[in-house]
């Protein structure tokens, strides 16, 4: 008989980490102390603490261990599995703020407490690939409820009442779309799960779909009761192999236990779903050009009206929906609406799940109420910028998104004042910058990207956005003007102005965002051609400051263009700016520090 | 899946086998599983608490600790309730367990015959 079980992340953060290694290991060393009856070996989602992976969790003991590799493992099967003596060095803790002392409690460490878990509610806790897990948990159970009890119009209305908005960045109301979707006519008509995650930075559906991918086949099934529907497709990325893997399981596994299929709960109603795999372009993301891709025609987007609820693929009622609105749907009828409205702000309800990247010291993936300010998720959950160093924005909404400030730390998050702040909730990506971050560079980052991933359809994003990146690679490397920043907002609402899509009409945002908060950067790289933030390399000078140098020579060896000279133990050596490329290995080579970047 | 019956009967056989990650029981049994408890004779016990507990549907959760420091009382059990209070067995083998388990968990008496108080 079982007496614990070792769960172990199977996420991409953690399999990177060689968590898949850590599972092998774990078998081996119980079969070698003779546990293995008595133990067994999960692989699950995502914990969220991707930062500390892998992750292990030993339950009923509730302990959770971070950085765990295979040379770890002997440790903690013959000290915590054998003789119950968890291994404490490695052991998530946290430090407590009044009494310094060590927390081990992991609903007390600071990255869970402010935690509210609904579509990552399974993740980390089931293991992916077995749905009986999934049962155990409640799984199907509101597909049963709702096949059995209620109309497709009880679902619309339960779905408009929770205030459910659309998770993958617009907030369109659910149960509305729902409602267009289920007023066309009977005939032929589609759900589409939108697991086409491309913001950089951003990994929450990809962490529903490896952690608990029935809870979205589960909804899928409950929108194409709600609307009339008996097809389902998933459209998801090719790079998401682990995802696609456990969807491929989760789908068999259903259709054998009859979950999907025909007459489902002997109530006359079928439904199957399709995976199709994209091939990773950012456009078909959004919804008409996903639709293209999924009939097989080049991935761009098309006018609207028709909307896809009445006009969608194969030119038939379709809704489309984001991985992250889907996991909350099954919840919601479980519990009734009633309890989901109290979750979140007045026009927000519910939770958000965050992947938390950049310079915060808990890289990975939280789930808040609505409503929680960014300073509880950046200082508190996510512990602050590492080293440190001071804070000076978040870029949400990724490439169509915005920077937030220090000013806006105590804003609560929600769909409408992300907005009014000139940003966006986006699909939630979340991007942490410090003070070493240029704020130019990044918004060059973020034009680069869009010049890559532009369709090519509309001339304004077409050529416009790599108009503007010239513009900001001109003035990164020193030969920007002031004519040329008055240029670039004139273009920059013309592209939004003038696009069909959405990418195009929010490819400018990361530009006038970062203009209108850090022109005071802009202006440094303009008008003094200096990088305040000293990232772009074009604009700065090395030179080693004489009274701090020791004479050692370590600079010099190391200088790939010997641009360096001097006299060993005798005089300080000096950079020739006219050799220098830049490149920065004489201020690692430096153990005094003497090295400057003006 | 014909009716919402089956389901249910499917879903209350696999609660069982994942109940433990949950941590809502009411009692916590604690077996001392140091040299001197395995010595002594503590996996028996261990394992026939956990197959006690996996037949029948107590409230519990089955776990081990180091040494409690009564090293010439073990096999030692522990359990702590609800209300926190902590009552421990000793000189527990298999049989003795379950017996425990039955009384203490399943009908909330503490076996006293058993408990470290009457081994005085």
């Amino acid at each position: 008989m079982e007496r614990l079980h070792v769960l172990v992340c199977a996420g991409t953060g953690c399999t990177s980490s060689e968590s898949a290694k850590v599972v092998e290991k774990f078998h081996e060393e119980l079969a070698k102390a003779g546990l293995t009856s008595e133990v067994k070996v999960i692989k699950t989602g995502c914990f969220g603490l991707c930062q500390k992976g892998p992750i292990v969790a030993i339950h009923p003991d509730k302990v959770f261990y971070c950085h765990v590799t295979v040379a770890d493992v002997a440790e903690i099967v013959s000290e915590h599995i054998y003789k119950g003596r968890p291994v404490k060095r490695l052991e998530l803790t946290d430090i407590d703020e009044e009494t310094k002392e060590k927390i081990f409690e992991i609903d007390k460490i600071r990255f869970y407490a402010k935690q509210k878990r609904i579509a990552l509610k399974n993740c980390g806790v089931i293991n992916p690939e077995d749905i009986s897990e999934y049962i155990a948990v409640d799984g199907y159970m509101a597909l049963g409820k709702v096949l059995t009890s209620m109309t497709p119009q009880q679902v619309i209305d339960e779905l408009k009442l929770s205030g459910l908005r659309g998770r993958g960045g617009g907030g369109f109301p659910t149960g509305v779309k729902w409602q267009f979707a289920a007023n066309q006519p009977k005939g032929d008509k589609y759900v589409i799960c939108n697991a086409d995650e491309g913001d950089p930075g951003a990994f929450m559906d990809r962490s529903v779909l490896e952690g608990d991918p029935h809870c979205v086949l589960e909804a899928m099934a409950i929108a194409g009761y709600a609307i009339g529907a008996k097809h389902g497709y998933i459209y998801i990325r090719a790079e998401y192999p682990i995802a696609v893997d456990r969807l491929v399981i989760a789908i068999k596994q259903a259709e054998d236990l009859g979950l999907l299929g025909k007459n489902i709960f002997s109530s006359g109603f079928d439904f199957t779903i399709e995976i199709r795999l994209g091939a990773g372009a950012f456009v078909c993301g959004e919804e008409t050009a996903l639709i293209a891709s999924i009939e097989g025609k080049r991935g761009m987007p098309s006018a609207k009206p028709p909307f896809p609820a009445v006009s969608g693929v194969w030119g038939k009622p379709t809704i489309i929906n984001n991985v992250e609105t889907f996991a909350n749907v099954a919840q919601i009828i479980n519990k009734g609406a009633a309890w989901f409205t109290q979750l979140g702000t007045e026009k927000s309800k519910g939770t958000k799940v965050f992947a938390l990247g950049g310079k915060i010291t808990n890289t990975g993936l939280v789930e808040v109420p609505m409503g929680t300010t960014l300073r509880e998720v950046v200082y508190e959950i996510g512990g602050g910028c590492p080293n440190n160093k001071n804070f000076k924005a978040v870029q949400t909404g990724g490439p169509s998104g915005g920077c937030l400030t220090e000013n806006d730390l105590d804003t609560p998050i929600d769909f409408d004042n992300l907005v009014a702040l000139g940003s966006m909730m986006g699909s939630g990506g979340m991007i942490v910058l410090d003070e070493d971050n240029c704020m130019v560079d990044v918004a060059r980052f973020y034009m680069d990207f869009i010049v890559d991933e532009s369709c090519g359809k509309c001339t304004p994003c077409r050529v416009g956005t790599k108009r503007l990146l010239e513009m900001l690679t001109d003035i990164t490397e020193g030969r920007g003007t002031m004519e040329m920043l008055d240029e670039m907002e004139h273009l920059a609402y013309m592209i939004k102005d003038t696009s069909l899509c959405g990418l195009g009409q929010t490819a400018p945002n990361p530009v006038l965002s970062t203009m209108r908060l850090f022109k005071d950067e802009y202006l440094a790289h303009v008008q003094d051609k200096k990088c305040p933030a000293k990232v772009c390399k074009h604009l700065l000078t090395y030179s080693i400051k004489e009274d701090a140098c020791r004479k050692c020579g370590l600079c010099a060896r190391g200088c790939p263009t010997n641009a360096i000279s001097g006299v060993l133990g005798k005089s300080p050596y000096v950079i020739d700016a006219s050799k220098c490329i830049k490149c920065g290995s004489c201020v690692t080579a430096c153990r005094f520090g003497a090295v400057e970047r003006v | 899946m014909k009716s919402l019956s089956d389901l249910q009967k499917l879903r209350d056989e696999a609660k069982k086998r994942v109940s433990m990650r949950e941590g809502d029981a009411r009692y916590r049994v604690v077996v001392g599983m140091a040299t001197c408890g395995i010595a002594a004779g503590a996996r028996p016990v261990l394992n026939a608490l956990v197959e006690e507990s996996a037949n029948n549907t107590y409230s519990c959760t089955i776990s081990q600790t180091g040494c409690i420091g009564m090293c010439t009382l073990e096999p030692i059990v522990e359990i702590s309730g609800p209300d926190g209070k902590k009552i421990t067995y000793v000189h527990v083998n298999p049989a003795k367990a379950v017996e425990i388990l039955k009384s203490h968990v399943g009908n909330d008496t503490v076996l006293e015959a058993y408990t470290v108080d009457s081994a005085k």
